[in-house]
C-alpha cells in the first residue's frame, strides 16, 4: 500500500511538474502582456513535433530537446511579432479568436507537414527501464528524469524571476505595465523575451512528455485547458502561483483517480459507485477551481494588488 | 420612435427570405437532392445557437467559453425522453430549453460574479465539468453517447421520418425565438443588457439591478442555446459528448464573430457562413480548417465588426 | 433575386451529375479512423482494402471502382454527417472501413436505414449480431468477443488462476471482456475500464502491480495499446505479471514502435502472415510489395472486405442494382481469404479459425509474430442463434 501511495505521489509531481512548464509562460504572457494566448498549447505541439523530427535524424534525444526548445523560442518569438503584437490592446474576446483561429492554423499546418497519424518520440534505450527506489518500488527511470528537469526549470524559474534585473522587469511588468514602462523599462522587448521563455518552456515539456504520451495533432488542447485552471487556481501572473496550482491540480487529479474510486467503492453500492466514483474523479480539478474563484476571485498569489 | 439601439426589419426582404427558406425543401425534393434538406436543418439551428451566444457576447458583453454545456444539456435531455417514450417534439423541445436555462441558471449565479478574463475562464471550467460528467456517467451512454431510436414525433398527422417535416418544425420555431430575439432587444431588459455591455459602474451607479439583468440575458441565451442542442438531437438521431466540447464551445464564437458579434443577424450569418463553407470545401479539400483559421485571423486583425460589418460597409 | 437563381442553377447541376449514376461503376464510401491514436488501424484497413482494387487496375470484381476515402476522425457526428453524404447524396452501393465500434454504432440505424450495404472490416459488435442482425449489414473480420474468448482458453490451458483485465470503456471494450470472461475459468483480480483515447496509464499500472495477479489481459487498440506496452515495460512490471492480448495490440504496427519488450507476448487472431496457404502468400507478398511492410490482421480484414465486395460484384455479373441478388452473392462470399478457411454464419459473421500467435525474435533479428497453434477449428459466435435474417 506504501509502495502504491509513493508511485502515485511521484506521478502526480510529473503531471504536476509539466503543467507547471507550461501555466509558467502561459502565466508570464497573461499577467505581463494582459493576453489570453489559447494557442500556448500549439507551441507545446510544435515543440514536441520538432523533437520527434531531430530525434529521428540525429538518434540523440538531448540534441532533440535543444533543436525543439531554440526552435519553438523562435518560432513563439516571430508569432509575438508578427499576430500578437496588434492584439494586446484588443479585447480578450479577439485575443481568444484570433489565437483559437491560431490552433486551428496550427494543427492544419502540423498535419500537413507531418501526416495525420501520431508520429514515434521514443525514449533514451538508458532511461527505458526501471529504477529500484526502495525494496518492491520500482519506478520507471524515464519519469524521474522528467520530475529531474521540471524541479530544475521551476528552480531556474525561480532564481530568474525572483534574483535578477529581468525577473525585476517581468515582476514590475505584471503588476503595474504602465509604471513599468515609465520607468525606464523596454516592455516591447521584454514582452518578445517573455513570450520566446514561455515558448522554449512548452517545448522542454512537449519534448519530454512526447514519449510518455504521443506526439500527434490536437495534443496541445486538452493540456492547456489544464494549463489554464493551473494559472486562475494560482492567480494570473504569478509564478509561485503556477508552480501551487500546478502541483495542487496534478497530485489531486492523480489521487482522485486513484483513491474517489476506491474510496466509493468502500462507502457506496457497487452500482453507484462505478458511476460516481470515476465521474467526480475527473471533474475533481475544474471543482477545485471553481472553489478557489468562489472564495479569492483573483486565484490564490494574485500577482496586482 | 426610432432609436439608434432599434433593430429594424425591412419588410420585403424579409418576407422574400422566410418565403425562400420555406419553399426550400420543396425545390431540394423536386431536384432529389435530400441531402441538402438534412444540411439546411443543420444550418438553421446552428443559426439559432449561434445567436443566443450573440445575446451573450454582443449584446451583453459577457464573453462566454463554455456555451456548447448548454447544447449539451437541451441534447441529452431530448434524447433521453425519446428514449423513453417522451417523444413528443413539443414535450422534448420545451424540456431541452429548460434544461439549458436551468443549468445556465446554476452556472451564471457563480459565473457572473466574475469579470473579465475571469469570467472566461470560469464559464469554461464549468463547461469542462459538464463534458467530463457526461463523459463519466454510464446512465448517460459515457463517451458512446446516447442513439435515439426515432426522431420525436410532431403530431397533427406529419410523419416524424421525414427530413422535410422536420426542416419545417425547425424553420417554425426558429424564425419564431428570432423574433423574440428581436422583440427582447427592443425592450427595455434588452436596453439595459446593452447598456451594462457598455458601463456596469454605471448602472449599478443609477440602481439598476445589473446582477439580475446579466443573470436574466444568460438564462435566456442558455435556454435558446438548449432548444438548439434538443433539436440536434431530433436532426443526428444521436448526441455525443463532442456536443459539449471546448472547441464546440469556440466554434460558436468563431461563428458569431464571424457573421458579427451585436449584429442582430451576426449569429445567423456566421452560422450558415461556416457550416457552408465547411461543406462546400470538405470535397476539395481536408484541411477546411486551415483556411477558416485564416479568414477568421483576418477577420479579427482587420473586419472586427465580421460579415454584417462588412455588409453594411459595402452597401455605403 | 440573382443570388437565388444561382442557387437554384447550382441545385440544378448537382441533380444532373448525380443522375448520371448507373451500374457502370461500383461506388465505395470508405470512411475509417485516418488521425488521432487510431490512426494507424484505419491506414491499415484502407491499405489492405486499396490493394485489392489496385491489383486489378482500379476494378472491384470487373466494375470501375470509384472508392470515397474520408476520415471518420473517431467522432460520432463527424461520421453522422460523412454517412448523410454517403447515402442522401453520393449515393454509394456499399459503406465501409469503420474501426471503432462507438462510432460504428451510433450511425449503423442511419446506414440500414438507407437500405445501403455496410461490410465492417473491424468491429464486430453484439448488437447487429444477435436480433437486431439485418440483411444489409456483414462482418468480415471477427465478432468483438471471439479473439478474447480464444485467449481465455489459452489461459485457462496455461494454468493462470489470477488475471487482471483492462480495456478502454467503450463497446467494443466491453464486449471483449465479455468474450474473456465467458470462456476464462480463474479468478478475475479486477476489471479496469479506462477513458477510451487514454494516453498516459502510470496510475493504473501502479494500482495494478499493487494487485499483485499472475497475468495481465488487456484490449487496448492503436496507439492506447503501444503506450500502455511501452509504459508496463519501463515500470518494470513485465517481471511481475506477463502481458496476454487480442492480436490488436501485438500486431506488426506494435512491434515496430514498441520493439524489443514486445517479445514473449502471446496473442490470438484469426490470421496471422506465416499461416501457410496461397491466397495469403500472396496477400503478404503484394502487401510488402506495395507498402513496404508487413501487413497486420487490420490490412487483412481490409483485403477481405474489398475481396467480399469484388466477389459479389463478379457473381452477379456486375448488376449490383439488382439489390437483392447483390446481397445473395454477398452472403455467399466466394473468395480466397489470406486467413483460410471462411464462410458467413445466419447473422453475417464470420465462421473461422483462431490461431495462437507469440512474438518472437527469428534467426535474421527480427521481431515478428510466429503463429504456435490453433486455439479453435471453424469457431461461431454465440449469438447468432438470436438471429433470424429477414
Amino acid at each position: 500500500m506504501l509502495t502504491l501511495v509513493v508511485e502515485q505521489v511521484l506521478n502526480g509531481l510529473q503531471l504536476g511538474l509539466m503543467l507547471f512548464l507550461l501555466a509558467a509562460g502561459l502565466t508570464l504572457v497573461f499577467g505581463i502582456m494582459d493576453m489570453i494566448n489559447l494557442a500556448h498549447g500549439s507551441l507545446y505541439m510544435i515543440g514536441a513535433y520538432l523533437a520527434a523530427t531531430v530525434a529521428e535524424a540525429s538518434g540523440s534525444f538531448v540534441a532533440a530537446i535543444v533543436a525543439a526548445v531554440v526552435g519553438t523560442a523562435v518560432i513563439g518569438m516571430a508569432l509575438e511579432l508578427t499576430v500578437l503584437r496588434p492584439l494586446y490592446r484588443r479585447s480578450h474576446l479577439h485575443q481568444v479568436l484570433a489565437t483559437f483561429a491560431l490552433i486551428l492554423i496550427a494543427n492544419e499546418l502540423v498535419r500537413i507537414i507531418w501526416g495525420a497519424q501520431p508520429v514515434a518520440l521514443n525514449m533514451p534505450a538508458a532511461l527505458s527501464g526501471p529504477v529500484e527506489l526502495a525494496p518492491g518500488l520500482r519506478y520507471p527511470a524515464y519519469r524521474l528524469v522528467v520530475i529531474g528537469v521540471g524541479l530544475a526549470a521551476a528552480l531556474l524559474l525561480y532564481v530568474v524571476v525572483a534574483h535578477t534585473r529581468v525577473g525585476m522587469w517581468l515582476r514590475a511588468g505584471a503588476s503595474d505595465r504602465e509604471m513599468a514602462g515609465a520607468m525606464g523599462v523596454n516592455t516591447a522587448w521584454l514582452f518578445t523575451a517573455a513570450f520566446g521563455a514561455g515558448a522554449a518552456l512548452c517545448a522542454v515539456a512537449g519534448a519530454l512528455l512526447g514519449p510518455l504520451l504521443a506526439v500527434q495533432v490536437g495534443m496541445g488542447e486538452n493540456i492547456l485547458i489544464l494549463a489554464f485552471v493551473v494559472i486562475v487556481i494560482g492567480g494570473i501572473g504569478s509564478v509561485r502561483g503556477a508552480l501551487v496550482g500546478a502541483l495542487l491540480v496534478g497530485l489531486l487529479d492523480t489521487a482522485g483517480r486513484t483513491l474517489l474510486p476506491a474510496l466509493f467503492r468502500a462507502l457506496a453500492p457497487p452500482a453507484v459507485a462505478s458511476e460516481v466514483g470515476p465521474a467526480l474523479a475527473s471533474i475533481l480539478i475544474y471543482v477545485l477551481m471553481a472553489g478557489v474563484l468562489y472564495f479569492h476571485p483573483r486565484g490564490l498569489f494574485p500577482a496586482r494588488g | 420612435m426610432a432609436s439608434a439601439l432599434h433593430i429594424r426589419l425591412h419588410p420585403l426582404p424579409t418576407l422574400l427570405l422566410v418565403a425562400g427558406l420555406a419553399v426550400l425543401p420543396v425545390v431540394l425534393t423536386a431536384v432529389d437532392q435530400p441531402f441538402y434538406i438534412v444540411l439546411a436543418s443543420r444550418v438553421l439551428i446552428y443559426a439559432l445557437i449561434a445567436s443566443s451566444l450573440n445575446l451573450l457576447i454582443g449584446y451583453g458583453g459577457m464573453v462566454s467559453l463554455g456555451h456548447a454545456c448548454f447544447i449539451g444539456a437541451g441534447a441529452y435531455t431530448a434524447a433521453v425522453m425519446v428514449r423513453a417514450g417522451a417523444d413528443i417534439a413539443w414535450l422534448t423541445w420545451p424540456a431541452a430549453a429548460l434544461a439549458g436555462a436551468a443549468l445556465a441558471a446554476m452556472i451564471g449565479v457563480v459565473a457572473l460574479r466574475t469579470r473579465g478574463v475571469y469570467f472566461i475562464m470560469i464559464t469554461l471550467a464549468f463547461a469542462q465539468m459538464a463534458y467530463y460528467v457526461v463523459v463519466s456517467l454510464r446512465v448517460l451512454g459515457g463517451d458512446d453517447g446516447l442513439t435515439l431510436p426515432h426522431r420525436a414525433r410532431y403530431g397533427f398527422g406529419l410523419d416524424p421520418g421525414s427530413d422535410t417535416v422536420f426542416y419545417w418544425a425547425v424553420l417554425v420555431v426558429v424564425l419564431l425565438l428570432m423574433t423574440g430575439m428581436r422583440q427582447l432587444l427592443n425592450a427595455p431588459l434588452g436596453r439595459a443588457l446593452q447598456a451594462i455591455r457598455d458601463n456596469d459602474t454605471r448602472m449599478e451607479a443609477i440602481g439598476f439591478p445589473v446582477f439580475r439583468i446579466q443573470l436574466a440575458g444568460f438564462v435566456i441565451a442558455g435556454a435558446a442555446a438548449g432548444l438548439g442542442g434538443g433539436m440536434l438531437a431530433d436532426l443526428n438521431q444521436q448526441v455525443s459528448p463532442s456536443l459539449l466540447h471546448w472547441t464546440q464551445s469556440g466554434t460558436l464564437m468563431v461563428m458569431v464573430i464571424l457573421g458579427g458579434a451585436g449584429r442582430f443577424l451576426g449569429g445567423v450569418l456566421g452560422a450558415a457562413a461556416l457550416l457552408l463553407a465547411q461543406e462546400l470545401f470538405s470535397d476539395v479539400t481536408t484541411h477546411t480548417a486551415l483556411g477558416i483559421g485564416l479568414v477568421l485571423l483576418a477577420v479579427v486583425l482587420f473586419a472586427p465588426a465580421g460579415l454584417a460589418g462588412l455588409w453594411r460597409q459595402v452597401a455605403r | 433575386m440573382k443570388n437565388k437563381t444561382c442557387l437554384l442553377a447550382g441545385i440544378a447541376v448537382l441533380a444532373l451529375a448525380s443522375a448520371a449514376h448507373a451500374a457502370d461503376k461500383v461506388k465505395v464510401g470508405f470512411m475509417s479512423t485516418l488521425s488521432g491514436p487510431g490512426a494507424a488501424i484505419g491506414v491499415d484497413i484502407r491499405d489492405g482494402f486499396e490493394l485489392v482494387a489496385k491489383g486489378d487496375s482500379g476494378k472491384l470484381g470487373g466494375l470501375a471502382a470509384e472508392i470515397t476515402i474520408v476520415d471518420d476522425q473517431q467522432n460520432p457526428d463527424t461520421a453522422r454527417q460523412v454517412v448523410e453524404r454517403f447515402t442522401k447524396r453520393d449515393r454509394v452501393d456499399v459503406i465501409t472501413g469503420m474501426v471503432f465500434s462507438n462510432v460504428l454504432l451510433p450511425v449503423m440505424p442511419a446506414i440500414l436505414g438507407s437500405k445501403t450495404v455496410y461490410i465492417s472490416p473491424n468491429t464486430g459488435p453484439e448488437d447487429y449480431a444477435a436480433e437486431k442482425c439485418d440483411p444489409h449489414f456483414f462482418v468480415v473480420s471477427w465478432q468483438n468477443e471471439d479473439t478474447a474468448a480464444a485467449m481465455g482458453q489459452v489461459m485457462n490451458d496455461r494454468n493462470l488462476k489470477n488475471v487482471y483485465l483492462i480495456a478502454p470503456n467503450y463497446p467494443g471494450g466491453r464486449e471483449t471482456l465479455n468474450g474473456f470472461k465467458r470462456t476464462y475459468k480463474g479468478t478475475i483480480a479486477s476489471e479496469v475500464y479506462t477513458k477510451l483515447g487514454q494516453l498516459d496509464y502510470a496510475a493504473e499500472i501502479a494500482t495494478l502491480r499493487a494487485a499483485k495477479p499472475d497475468a495481465v489481459f488487456f484490449f487496448l487498440p492503436g496507439g492506447m495499446g503501444t503506450n500502455f506496452i511501452k509504459q508496463y515495460v519501463s515500470a518494470g512490471a513485465q517481471q511481475d505479471a506477463k502481458l496476454y492480448t487480442p492480436g490488436f495490440s501485438a500486431d506488426e504496427d506494435t512491434i515496430k514502435s514498441v520493439g524489443e519488450p514486445m517479445v514473449g507476448i502471446l496473442n490470438t487472431t484469426q490470421w496471422a502472415h506465416d499461416l501457410d496457404n496461397p491466397a495469403n502468400r500472396k496477400f503478404v507478398a503484394d502487401f510488402q510489395k506495395a507498402y513496404g511492410r508487413l501487413p497486420t490482421m487490420y490490412a487483412q480484414q481490409g483485403y477481405d472486405a474489398a475481396q467480399l465486395i469484388a466477389a459479389a460484384v463478379r457473381d452477379t455479373g456486375g448488376k449490383i442494382e439488382d439489390k437483392a441478388a447483390f446481397l445473395k452473392a454477398l452472403q455467399a462470399a466466394k473468395f480466397d481469404s489470406p486467413r483460410g478457411k471462411f464462410r458467413f454464419n445466419t447473422n453475417h459473421y464470420p465462421i473461422q479459425d483462431y490461431h495462437l500467435r507469440e512474438v518472437i525474435k527469428d534467426s535474421t533479428g527480427r521481431i515478428t509474430n510466429k503463429t504456435i497453434g490453433k486455439v479453435y477449428s471453424d469457431y461461431a459466435d454465440p449469438f447468432a442463434a438470436r438471429c433470424t435474417m429477414k
